[in-house]
């Protein structure tokens, strides 16, 4: 599942959303329809795990020099 | 009259000069009217007529002061106009020159509104056709607004609650009073210079007009338009309406909204992912008991059944074949035998050797008929050429004439009766040894008993 930690995911969510309508349709053989399943059980916990994963992001600030520098905003003053 | 001194044109023309300007009414004018005959000059000077029912006035207002204004004068507007008047030497006329003007009865900053939007309008900025579409789970979000305002903060807690993955990145700008439209504008250039970001939310929170002013402004207008990145504005509350909301990609009443619209909520995406699982289990599971329906369908149908029956038919129908080849090559055979036989003695009845045998007797019979018939001819002929010899000895007149016949001619015809001769005539008279020439001299018919 090396690969998997590459794939974005709203990448993942497009390949399992077109397993998903492969399947609805039924018109794949039975040996497929096993291989898309399983495909499309690993996209979907894949992208369930980043998203359970994901943390509360800081936000990147751009000077106009293109320096960048990370602050919350509800806590106010840029911290560096 | 003769020692009156007349005055030049510029002498009368610099003493009523004098006149206008000495006047501190002339010098501060509060005046209104409408425009006509409105000429922007491309330096920036506006030239035009001010009226009213019955009169008009010349007027102009110098680029100094017309680049402050917040609307593009037009003919037929009323305007309220401040500004001194004076006269124009070169012309010998009297202007009105404008400090500030401003439109009557509405709004400068409504006016300009309205302007900058039909003019966008016109060129076709706020067409359908140009939006772009938002990505649906974007990866790192451009944020255009000022670095301290709630605007931003509304938007970065909502972007964290909703859908925490995304990567934010702001690019700081003023969002109002001088100096906000080309700092918005370098932002969005900024932003679009920079790798990778999938959409961009320009907004700031709500206030006045003139707090939301650069958001009116063309440039700004322009530079969203221009924008590579999707754009959502995100500006003021509810009821405000800009000009970035009109070129925007998405219009978002807040920027509270506009996070929200630029990403997807994952409670709904874990849920969304829940549903497509499903999906593809009931959809497996679908298939399977198809499959599995077709299988036992197949299995249970009546030939896999009784496969016997399947050949029963077929062994019928050959035995029945075969019955018939039988019978019918039998019937055959014997016909043609009874046939043969009756050609073979048709033809043994017609074998040339029995006709050859018939033909040959019948011609030996024929030999023996001949020979027969032709000694039998030979016998009657000799016998009747004897008999002939006799009675031809008999009847030779030559041996009759010797016994003393004779035979009378006349005129070389036999004499056989007295009709055949005429008194008269010559008659020749043959005997055994010579003629005799006489004449008839009577002829007495035989007297009839």
């Amino acid at each position: 599942m090396a690969e998997e930690k590459e794939l974005q995911f709203e990448q993942a969510m497009h390949q399992l959303e077109e397993i998903v309508q492969k399947l609805e349709a039924g018109e794949a053989p039975l040996d497929d329809t096993i291989t898309l399943y399983k495909r499309g059980m690993e996209l979907s916990a894949h992208c369930q795990k980043k998203l359970q994963n994901a943390e509360k992001q800081l936000i990147r600030m751009m000077d106009q020099e293109g320096n960048e520098s990370s602050f919350d905003p509800t806590v106010g003053e840029p911290n560096e | 009259m003769s020692n009156q001194t007349f005055l030049t044109v510029q002498a009368l023309t610099t003493y009523v000069k004098r006149k206008f300007d000495a006047d501190p009414h002339l010098r501060n004018v509060y005046v209104k009217g409408e425009l006509s005959n409105v000429k922007l000059h491309p330096t920036g000077h506006i030239y035009f007529t001010l009226k009213d029912d019955k009169t008009r006035i010349q007027a102009a207002m110098f680029r100094g002061r017309s680049s402050s204004l917040q609307f593009k004068p037009e003919n037929g507007m009323n305007v309220l106009i401040t500004g001194d008047v004076t006269v124009y030497e070169a012309a010998g006329s009297y202007q009105l020159y404008v400090q500030t003007m401003e439109p009557d009865g509405i709004g400068a900053l409504y006016l300009a509104f309205e302007q900058l939007k039909k003019k966008l309008q016109q060129e076709g900025l706020f067409e359908a056709r140009f939006k772009q579409p938002i990505p649906q789970i974007p990866q790192r979000i451009g944020i255009i607004t000022a670095e301290s305002g709630a605007a931003l903060r509304d938007m970065y807690s909502t972007i964290n609650r909703r859908f925490p993955m995304a990567e934010m990145l702001l690019f700081p700008a003023l969002v109002q009073g001088r100096g906000a439209a080309p700092s918005i504008v370098k932002a969005i250039e900024q932003a679009n210079r920079t790798e990778g970001i999938d959409v961009l939310l320009v907004g700031r929170g709500g206030g006045s007009i003139e707090d939301l002013w650069a958001f009116n402004e063309e440039d700004v207008a322009r530079a969203i338009f221009s924008s590579r990145i999707p754009i959502i504005s995100a500006v003021g509350h509810e009821t405000d309406t800009t000009i970035a909301d009109y070129v925007a990609d998405l219009r978002a009443p807040t920027p509270t909204a506009a996070a929200e619209m630029a990403v997807p909520d994952h409670v709904q995406l874990v849920q969304h992912l829940n549903n497509q699982q499903r999906s593809m289990f009931l959809a497996v599971q679908t298939l399977l008991k198809q499959l599995n329906k077709r299988l036992e369908t197949a299995r249970s149908a009546y030939p896999l059944q009784y496969p016997d029956r399947l050949y029963r038919p077929f062994i019928e129908k050959l035995d029945h074949l075969e019955e018939r080849l039988r019978r019918s090559s039998t019937g055959l055979i014997q016909e043609k035998r009874l046939n043969f036989d009756r050609l073979y003695a048709g033809f043994q009845y017609y074998t040339p050797i029995h006709r050859i045998q018939q033909e040959t007797q019948q011609m030996k019979q024929l030999e023996t008929r001949l020979h027969r018939a032709t000694e039998q001819a030979i016998t009657s002929q000799q016998q009747r050429f004897v008999a002939l010899m006799r009675m031809m000895q008999a009847l030779n007149p030559l041996q009759v004439m010797e016994r003393g016949f004779s035979i009378s001619y006349q005129e070389g015809e036999v004499v056989k009766s007295i009709e055949d001769v005429a008194v008269g005539k010559q008659l020749t008279i043959q005997v055994s040894d010579g003629t005799i020439e006489t004449v008839v001299e009577t002829i007495i018919p035989k007297e009839v008993k």
